[in-house]
């Protein structure tokens, strides 16, 4: 008697059961984010998002300046890349002349709490049906570290060496807060990569804000907090018990609100204002 | 048909009323004569934000876009309006931005942005008089932010000046078509006349054919995923992408070149002049032939790339140029690096949205024709055609004329 490999049909054993599988879409390559980084979860989340929702073939996104400038190295999507600040209004443009694609951004705290300000609170305004994702770390990682608008009170950076002061620098942002003011905005939250069970409810909302652009609802939006160990000046570890700590104590969690379809201006295609997608939908 | 909103022209007509209102002048206003012609030329999506004195352009979009289920946005910020075009634009759409010079500089980023990563796009500045918040008045200071870059980096955009609301109509469908073929933005520049100003103009229109980008963001779906952006870290790739950049200037500068001679043909001197300047420069010209000075126009039409290779051919039979602009002097920049001294090379302008008067004009030329003689006459004593020169009516009432001939330079100069 020779010695067999036994095949699973000549042994009858179940089929192995699939725990993990990277998403198609998820492009196989070591990012550039440094050790700890909380980019690669949110890409990751992304990614099994967008598969799970068969969006990657009509997905055309638009990637920040800040970290994480080269989301379309890791992405397999249509990818255009914003001047710092403007995604939301990049998206805006091709929002309105692609009403049919699925509309993503995908920022941080510097770009999207700072300099783009502007773009970001009347993209909102107006509603537009797009799914952004903003990703707080609190710090001008790519820069070298410096202080962000989302820098926590007596944090140290680069460009607060003593740390933030109220009277010199202002107080941090709760932009996603702000945000949620708007009747253009039909969901807003703020999850974390800190843990898992935090990590399964990021999911949760990223998957939510991008159902609520298909359904034919206004703005989504959901704030990750991450973690920079390298601006921080931490250990990956420390960092994330940072992140459960100080920095979740700043920026509650949770769903701030969902209102479903608003049927705003941006969630009307062209050439029929007045009417939101779903609504077209439904007369079909 | 006298024109304005309300003159019917756009409901549907028949094969007839098409055929007669196609040979019909109608009154229109620049900026709505520049609307129509972009909407004609089948500009898909429109991106704005008021500014004087291109607001009718921007109201007119927001009129007729929706009529017409097409896409116009006003935008919280000249910034957001350049960046939705950009958004816009890199998905394949035919896209229309338009503003005034303040509005303009905070577009000089995503113009950038869109030279580096070859989105086309259709950029028109009517433009106002600088620096700083300025006035509404007619100009032509942002020639040098048009033609020598606007934003940051290398680059140039094709940059294209009508003299009339008529020419601005059909340079339209010409912008359109050029930013599609060189996958480029392209600038449309009017001064605040031709914006605001009234005339009589024919209902002809163009649509440029529509092509298949091969580049366009549609979504993936059944091809490998696009990207449309500028970074590059490596210093090689960031050189090959920017050498193909020159390359492309390089094949429009050969291809592209618009200008425009007028009663040059028997003229010792020529006006160098584009829009509105151009047009006064022409009532001048009309006047100084009265009186015996044999002058012509020359006028370009595309300001980038700038017809030098014309101007320097015109000017190796001319005594002397005279360079006419809205502003403090700078196109003859242009003119003086295009005619290499061959002949002296004059300015006259105004500035804070003050338009220089034909009688002005007229007397800068005579001013520049006087010291012409007089340089003519020192080097040639005996040469009755220089005497006359000499004698025959010096500047006056010129402001801002500064005669620069190089020292010996004459007619003829170097080559």
């Amino acid at each position: 008697m020779t010695l067999q490999t036994p095949s699973r049909e000549s042994t009858g054993a179940a089929a192995p059961r699939l725990i993990y599988h990277k998403p198609d879409v998820l492009i196989d390559r070591s990012t550039h984010y440094c050790p700890g980084c909380g980019h690669g979860i949110v890409h990751r989340l992304l990614a099994e998002v967008m598969t799970e929702l068969d969006l990657p073939a009509h997905t055309i996104a638009v990637a920040p300046v800040g970290c994480a400038v080269f989301a379309y190295d890791y992405l397999n999507v249509d990818f255009v890349e914003a001047p710092h600040g403007r995604a939301p209004a990049v998206a805006t443009g091709i929002r309105r002349v692609r009403p049919e694609a699925f509309v993503l951004t995908y920022q941080g705290d510097g770009d999207l709490a700072a300099i783009g300000t502007a773009e970001i609170v009347h993209a909102a305004a107006r509603g537009e049906r797009i799914t952004a994702i903003f990703v707080n770390n609190g710090i001008y990682g790519m820069t070298g570290g410096q202080m962000a608008p989302t820098t926590l009170l007596g944090q140290k950076t680069t460009s607060s060496p003593n740390g933030r002061d109220a009277a010199l620098m202002g107080f941090p942002i709760r932009i996603t807060e702000m945000l949620a003011q708007l009747p253009g905005v039909a969901y807003a939250a703020r999850g974390t990569v800190a843990d898992v069970p935090g990590i399964g409810k990021l999911k949760a909302m990223i998957k939510r804000a991008c159902q609520v652009q298909i359904s034919g609802g206004g703005f989504a939006i959901v704030e990750a907090l991450s973690n920079c160990p390298v601006g921080w000046g931490m250990t990956p570890q420390e960092s994330l018990e940072h992140l459960k700590g100080p920095v979740v104590e700043a920026y509650p969690l949770g769903v701030i609100v969902d209102r479903g379809a608003v049927g705003a201006a941006g969630s009307t295609s062209v050439g029929s204002v007045g009417r939101t997608d779903a609504a077209r939908q439904s007369e079909a | 048909m006298t024109g304005g909103r309300d003159a019917g022209i756009f409901q549907p007509l028949t094969d007839a009323e098409a055929e007669a209102n196609r040979r019909a002048r109608v009154l229109m206003k620049g900026n709505e004569a520049i609307a129509e012609a972009a909407i004609q030329a089948g500009c898909d999506a429109y991106f704005g934000y008021p500014i004087t004195p291109q607001a009718e352009l921007l109201e007119w979009m927001a009129r007729r876009m929706l009529e017409l289920g097409r896409v116009f946005v006003q935008a919280e910020s000249e910034l957001g309006a350049i960046n939705m075009a950009l958004g816009a634009a890199a998905t394949g759409a035919r896209v229309m931005v338009s503003s005034s010079s303040p509005g303009i500089s905070l577009m000089a980023e995503g113009m950038s942005y869109m030279a580096a990563s070859g989105t086309p796009m259709v950029l028109v500045n009517i433009m106002r008089a600088g620096p700083g918040l300025g006035g509404i008045g007619p100009s032509q200071s942002d020639y040098f932010q048009a033609t020598k870059g606007h934003g940051h980096g290398d680059y140039h955009v094709p940059v294209l000046a009508p003299a009339s609301i008529g020419e601005a109509m059909e340079l339209m469908a010409t912008a359109f078509e050029l930013a599609e073929r060189y996958r480029t933005p392209v600038m449309l520049v009017a001064d605040g006349i031709l914006g605001q100003a009234m005339e009589p103009v024919e209902l002809r229109f163009r649509t440029p054919e529509r092509q298949a980008f091969d580049w366009a963001l549609t979504g993936a779906a059944g091809r490998p995923a696009r990207i449309v952006n500028s970074i590059d870290l490596q210093p090689e790739l960031l050189e090959k992408r920017n050498l193909a950049l020159q390359h492309k200037y390089r094949d429009i500068a050969r291809h592209e070149v618009r200008s425009e001679a007028w009663q040059l043909e028997d003229a010792e001197f020529a006006i160098v002049a584009y829009g509105t300047a151009a047009r006064v420069a022409r009532t001048a010209i009309a006047r100084a032939r009265e009186k015996g000075i044999k002058v012509g126009l020359f006028r370009p039409i595309t300001l980038w790339p700038f017809p030098e290779r014309e101007l320097a051919r015109l000017s190796r039979h001319l005594h002397g140029i005279l360079t006419v602009e809205l502003s403090s002097g700078q196109m003859v920049e242009d003119v003086r690096l295009a005619v290499e001294g061959r002949c002296p090379v004059a300015f006259h302008g105004r500035m804070g949205g003050m338009v220089p008067t034909p009688d002005e004009v007229l007397g800068a030329l005579k001013a520049l024709r006087a010291k012409v003689g007089r340089t003519r006459a020192a080097e040639h004593p005996d040469d009755p055609d220089d005497r006359g020169a000499l004698t025959s009516g010096h500047g006056h009432n010129g402001r801002h004329v500064d005669v620069s001939a190089p020292a010996g330079a004459q007619r003829g100069g170097r080559r």
